[in-house]
């Protein structure tokens, strides 16, 4: 099991170190430089010249990414060139977040996909089986953002049920007693999270049905019912524990989806987390932030694999004695 | 003779088949009955609708395709399991009535330990506590001859073998010592010494707990040697059914002679047997289209016209005590016609 461990930390290292040298090629050889002013505001080259070497931009590539690979090994993520602060904060603010939508639409996409899919499986066929059915291939159909605006559009503007952005009401959040303050962090939470976990429960809901289905197939489920089990012991009991195996795997896969999501998901509703940040950093050319971005979302799905294994490892016994 | 334990009349027990729109009659007119503490042996090949004719008694057919019609009878101790309500089904599924099947590596949760498993109809049916449940599936585990039970509770099924497993099986179907068991197929997925064992398992646990067992089997060899009573099936239907001494000394239907003719014995070499170790021509015709008539006429040797049109009932041999000796074949009626064509 610590072979096993090193191992895959060891993988997880390389694949961070590969994603940050595709990244820092990449944003180097896209077309566009960092500094460039408006055009209605012309700034003298000797100025944007002196800008240029100050963040050693004038040197060779390879000189530039041997320094950025040393400074990352220090824990020195490097100045943002358009914040004016370094990465590191930058990432700090936007990070908690990312994770609090990611966090929240996580909890929402398996709670809901889950008990959905499992409700489908044991009405197979019937008609809420497809209702539902055709309501999740759509919702898994749309594009993100998409929906997102609908959201917004249906609810924040119409109904005004939900605000239409931020984190927080900006103007009475600090007068707000504890209470209050958490309550008014939910409810922005509610419409960007329910974005993300909407899109993300329609395909685990399919997934977790097809799972239940061959499951539900299998010889000990006819054993369990042969034992006089009620069906919801034998369908939540015997069937799903092991439909939750493959599910496992679907946790450490939505994690990258989670982290893209959130980028357009961020964009609709002005949610100051990483995927803004990571794209406002692109359009300027920011490269210090891109790169540490990529590595920090990286970084995360590899962790987040990674936790799916030792989950798997836990839920069947079968891994568990091979592994340990 | 004693009240049956239970009484099966005219199982119809249908499949709806995917395409087409088909109608496959996987068990088509069954009946018969199991006495208490008596063996019944159900023999036939694969497709004749044994397995169906056992999962129907529990109703542990897959609704839809399945479904087993009206008019049929499934009477245990009285009460028809047909029209039982679900949970007064449950409260006789594993408890009066336990089943056990043809593979035990499958037909064991791989999540689940053994211990569990066995303790689980315990808890539901008995309402055992825990550590009392706990204790009895040790107990259990040794009854049915596993070394060490009280480390082997703690296993998974993928840490037995398939010997093993069947012995598991039998423990979780004996926890509540039911009054029958079904055993489908037992030993078909097993090495010959480890069915050996495991036949003469259960015969000892019958002797013990005193249940009336139903082995459903296509293997004569198995029935001869268990078996009080036979019934033999082929197409959905039974075909003949006798005392199993009655049975092996006179077999009366050509399909159960056929049958007892393709055996192998031990004794000949396979010299001698070359060219002569028997056959049944042909195979069981689809659910979904038995043939006319007699449904073993396009593979009985003695097929008259007759045969092709007219679908015999179960006939009385006229043999021991009425009924005890039954045979679905036209031959009854003219014995002279029992000499090969060929």
């Amino acid at each position: 099991m610590t072979a096993w461990l090193v191992r895959r930390v060891a993988a997880a290292i390389a694949i961070v170190w590969a994603v940050v040298t595709v990244t820092f090629v990449l944003v180097h050889v896209a077309p566009g430089t960092p500094f460039l002013p408006p055009a209605e505001t012309p700034v003298d080259p000797a100025v944007l010249e002196r800008l240029r070497s100050q963040f050693g931009l004038d040197r060779p590539l390879s000189e530039q990414y041997v320094r950025y690979l040393r400074e990352i090994a220090r824990g020195n993520l490097g100045e943002s060139f358009a914040l004016h602060r370094p990465v590191a904060d930058a990432l700090a603010e936007a990070l908690p977040n990312t994770l609090t939508l990611a966090g929240a639409a996580l909890c929402i996409e398996f709670v809901l996909g889950l008990a959905l899919g499992v409700y489908q499986a044991a009405r197979a066929r019937r008609f809420g089986d497809v209702a539902l059915g055709n309501a999740t291939l759509f919702l898994y159909s749309v594009p993100t953002f998409w929906l997102g605006l609908l959201l917004l559009v249906v609810f924040g503007q119409w109904l005004r049920w939900f605000p239409v952005g931020g984190v927080v009401d900006v103007v009475t959040h600090e007068s707000l007693p504890w209470a209050g303050r958490v309550a008014d962090r939910l409810w922005h939470l509610a419409l960007p999270a329910g974005t993300l976990g909407l899109v993300g429960a329609a395909a685990t809901a399919r997934f977790e049905r097809a799972a239940m289905l061959e499951v539900l197939g299998q010889d000990y489920v006819r054993t369990a019912r042969a034992k006089g089990l009620p069906e919801r012991r034998v369908v939540l009991g015997h069937a799903l524990r092991n439909a939750l195996l493959p599910f496992v795997t679907l946790f450490g896969l939505a994690f990258p989806f989670l982290l893209t999501g959130a980028v357009l998901v961020e964009t609709v509703f002005a949610w100051p987390g990483m995927g803004r940040l990571a794209a406002e950093a692109i359009f300027r050319r920011d490269y210090p932030v891109v790169t540490a971005a990529a590595m920090l979302a990286s970084g995360m799905v590899v962790l987040g694999s990674l936790l799916a294994d030792l989950l798997y490892a836990a839920a069947d016994p079968r891994i568990r004695t091979s592994a340990a | 003779m004693t009240e049956p334990l239970l009484r099966v009349r005219d199982l119809k027990t249908y499949f709806v088949t995917e395409r087409g729109g088909g109608t496959a009659r996987a068990v088509d007119g069954v009946s018969f009955d199991v006495h208490p503490g008596e063996t019944l042996g159900i023999v036939g090949e694969s497709g004749c609708g044994k397995t169906v004719t056992s999962l129907s008694i529990l109703r542990l057919i897959p609704e839809p395709p399945g479904h087993i019609l009206s008019g049929s009878l499934i009477e245990f101790e009285g009460r028809n399991l047909l029209t039982l309500r679900p949970p007064e089904l449950r409260a006789i599924r594993g408890n009066e009535v336990a089943m056990i099947f043809q593979e035990p590596m499958t037909s064991l949760n791989p999540v689940f330990t053994v211990g569990d498993q066995i303790a689980e109809a315990a808890i539901v049916h008995q309402r055992l506590p825990r550590k009392r449940a706990r204790a009895r599936a040790i107990e259990m585990l040794r009854l049915v001859g596993i070394p060490d039970p009280e480390e082997r509770v703690d296993h998974y099924p993928h840490q037995l073998s398939g010997g093993m497993s069947q012995r598991v099986m039998i423990a979780m179907a004996l926890v509540c010592h039911p009054k029958l068991l079904i055993a489908d197929e037992p030993t078909t997925a097993l090495d010959v010494t480890i069915q050996a064992q495991i036949l003469e398992l259960l015969d000892r646990l019958q002797a013990e707990l005193g249940m009336a067992v139903l082995l459903i089997t296509h293997d004569l060899g198995i029935v001869a040697g268990t078996s009080d009573r036979v019934v033999v099936m082929y197409a959905g239907q039974v075909v003949e059914t006798a005392a199993t001494p009655e049975l092996f000394a006179h077999p009366l239907h050509p399909y159960t002679e056929g049958l007892m003719a393709a055996v192998p014995r031990i004794d000949t070499r396979v010299s001698q047997v070359r060219g002569r170790l028997h056959t049944i021509p042909g195979q069981v015709p689809a659910a979904s289209a038995w043939p006319a008539g007699c449904r073993f006429h396009p593979r009985c040797p003695y097929a008259w016209d007759r045969c092709t049109v007219e679908e015999p009932p179960l006939l009385d041999a006229g043999r021991g005590e009425p009924g005890s000796h039954a045979v679905r074949c036209w031959l009854l009626t003219e014995p002279r016609r029992r000499t090969r064509q060929a």
